[in-house]
């Protein structure tokens, strides 16, 4: 699904900022994979290239077949659209449209017609159990309740990839937990791909696939298939 | 479409204040646009109506007083016209003038019953009416046969016909009136311009043959004229004639006191190289003022979009192309300039309304003449849909470049505005 080869990025600036050396990694379709680094690290910087946010200076990188290299915004948008669901720390959410709305937009930017759109994402909004919410404005959310906005608006595209930057890092515990659940749920019951970047080991560790980064480097990626082995994973406390 | 106003309308009534002030600019500007350039149209308009009796190829000449001594003359004679003059007039420039008349002076007391007054009469030819329009409100004018048959028939203005006949001034019609010791039939009354008493008229024939039977004078000449399309045919025309007459009185060819010849056509030149001055003048301003409103809405329009990057970047990470973006930037200024300068619009063309109705029928009384200051103080739609389309066009192109910037951020760099 996602192969990245010798991946190299650098801010230029007054003090070039040479953030990511040569990362190579590959994540196979319904995989659920955390990606996991202190502050720096370089790890939202790997997940705006995973999602076409932003460009890298070498190597190469191949989403679903597709090499991603050079595009125009024009393409890059309709990739973005068709292939990637986004799931962000602070939600963005736009504020004067409706939770409803809001799970709408990617369709209304691919054409689809406002009935049929309207009915998708009442039904995404009903999986989540928003149905009763979906008239609301974001301010009249709760912060779980608009991550799960976030993720209807995510999947309504069933999109090859979802990635997640830091999605529990403006929840509180009882929410992440909630979150990081239907997370899983999706990657067990539909197959998901999931990518989710955190400096949370407790979130981390709800995953199956734990790559550590450090400096720009990939350290060490480890199997965690028993998600009750570490501490953390106990009783699913995460913070 | 419906999904894009939709988009709009959700923008708009989030951010009232902008909208507002987006709005109130540009309706301020097409409102002060609009007042202005009625107000302008309606002081134009009232100067053009109060010269536009007066027909605009036409000459009136009179004798005056030479400022030139020639052939042993000295200056400072006094020159009248007598008949010679006419016949040249009426024969040596057929090319050009067309009907020729003339106008002979008298006053006397007119009296009706036990009312009388004071009253000046021009005998006058009936072109008179051609080129000073007088308009009758009842009977008729001075016409031909009263000239052949020298017929003593009298037209009164309304004021005059008043006070000889207080009750009902229109059953002076038909009636006879006394000048002196001579009676003249009332044929028609027209409408006074308000001058005072004004004069009456009478056909030249009988005038001249009662009052001026024992002087040479002939009084004035007036005549239409043709052909003279502009204002240098006019003017070479003006001095041939001029030239011709002087000759006849042996005045000196340079001199243009002997002869006095008003020429309604430099007149009427002039007023409406006037008018456009104005009118220049006031789209100049009424341009300026538009300016401020195109100033506001780029101006809102950067802040709209400064404000909005975040919002665009979310849009551009779940797949939004950045036309779309530039799109609904646009359509959102475009719709909203529209609509604000349809209202402006609006309301401009009833301040302008208010006005004919008050400033419009208000007659300014000098005392010696009735002015109005404005009549029909308007203007025509297509003036006001062109301002609005300038406004909107003008506020887009302006709001284009910012929209173009928003469209063409990174998405990365959207999102991490705030």
């Amino acid at each position: 699904m996602i192969h990245l080869k010798d991946i190299n990025k650098t801010y230029q600036g007054a003090q070039p900022l040479h953030v990511l050396k040569g990362i190579s990694l590959d994540i196979e379709k319904g995989e659920f994979v955390s990606i996991m680094g202190a502050s720096g690290s370089g790890k939202s910087t790997l997940l705006n290239i995973l999602g076409i946010l932003d460009n890298y200076d070498s190597g190469s990188y191949e989403l679903a077949g597709t090499p991603i290299w050079n595009l125009s915004e024009r393409k890059a948008a309709e990739y973005r659209n068709k292939m990637i669901g986004f799931i962000f720390q602070s939600f963005n959410l736009i504020s004067f449209k409706t939770a409803v709305e809001n799970v709408e937009l990617p369709l209304f930017y691919q054409g689809v017609s406002r009935k049929k759109r309207h009915q998708m994402a009442m039904e995404y909004l009903d999986k989540l159990g928003l149905a009763d919410w979906a008239e609301h404005y974001p301010n009249e959310l709760s912060g779980g309740q608009k991550q799960r906005v976030a993720i209807a608006r995510a999947l309504i595209t069933r999109p090859q990839i979802i990635l997640a930057d830091e999605p529990t890092g403006a929840l509180d515990s009882k929410t992440s937990v909630e979150v990081m659940q239907l997370l899983k749920k999706l990657n067990q019951e539909d197959g998901m791909t999931i990518v989710v970047v955190t400096h949370e080991s407790g979130v981390a560790n709800e995953t199956n696939k734990i790559v550590h980064i450090k400096d720009g480097v990939i350290g060490q990626i480890e199997e965690n298939l028993d998600h009750n082995a570490s501490p953390f994973g106990s009783s699913g406390l995460m913070k | 479409m419906h999904d894009i106003i939709t988009e709009i309308w959700q923008t708009a009534r989030r951010n009232k204040l902008r909208t507002t002030l987006t709005g109130f600019a540009v309706a301020w500007g097409i409102f002060m646009i609009i007042v202005l350039l009625g107000a302008g149209n309606g002081l134009i308009n009232a100067t053009m109506k109060m010269n536009g009796d007066f027909l605009t190829n036409s000459m009136e000449v009179d004798g005056g007083w030479t400022s030139m001594p020639y052939k042993g003359l000295k200056e400072g004679r006094d020159i009248q016209l007598n008949v010679k003059d006419l016949e040249a007039t009426r024969t040596e420039f057929t090319e050009n003038i067309d009907e020729v008349g003339a106008n002979y002076f008298t006053s006397g007391t007119a009296s009706y019953g036990e009312n009388y007054m004071n009253i000046r009469i021009a005998g006058v030819h009936p072109v008179h009416t051609k080129i000073v329009k007088e308009h009758m409100l009842c009977g008729r004018f001075i016409n031909d046969i009263d000239l052949k048959e020298r017929r003593k028939v009298i037209v009164l203005g309304d004021n005059q016909a008043k006070e000889l006949e207080p009750k009902d001034y229109k059953t002076l019609l038909g009636k006879y009136i006394k000048v002196g010791d001579i009676s003249f039939k009332v044929v028609g009354i027209y409408k006074s311009r308000g001058e005072g008493n004004g004069r009456a008229y009478s056909s030249y024939t009988a005038i001249k043959s009662i009052y001026g039977a024992d002087t040479p004078s002939l009084g004035s000449i007036e005549f239409t004229f043709k052909g003279l399309t502009s204002e240098d045919a006019n003017e070479a025309f003006e001095k041939d004639y001029r030239r011709r007459l002087n000759g006849m009185h042996q005045i000196h060819p340079e001199d243009d006191r002997g002869i006095w010849i008003w020429n309604n056509y430099a007149q009427s030149q002039q007023m409406e190289k006037g008018i456009d001055i104005i009118h220049t003048f006031l789209w100049v301003i009424g341009l300026f003022t538009l300016l401020s409103g195109i100033v506001g809405v780029s101006n809102i329009m950067l802040i709209t979009v400064k404000e909005r990057t975040h919002e665009f970047g979310i849009r551009k990470a779940i797949g939004a192309k950045p036309w779309s973006i530039l799109r609904l930037i646009i359509v959102e200024s475009v719709i909203i300039t529209t609509l604000f300068g349809y209202v402006g619009m609006l309301c401009g063309v009833l301040a302008n309304e208010y006005m004919d109705a008050t400033l419009g029928h208000e007659v300014t009384d000098l005392g010696v003449e009735k002015l109005t200051l404005f009549v029909n103080p308007t203007v025509g739609l297509d003036v006001c849909i062109e301002a609005t389309l300038v406004m909107v066009i003008a506020g887009t192109i302006a709001g284009l470049i910012p929209a173009y910037k928003a469209s063409r951020i990174r998405p990365i760099e959207a999102l991490r505005a705030d």
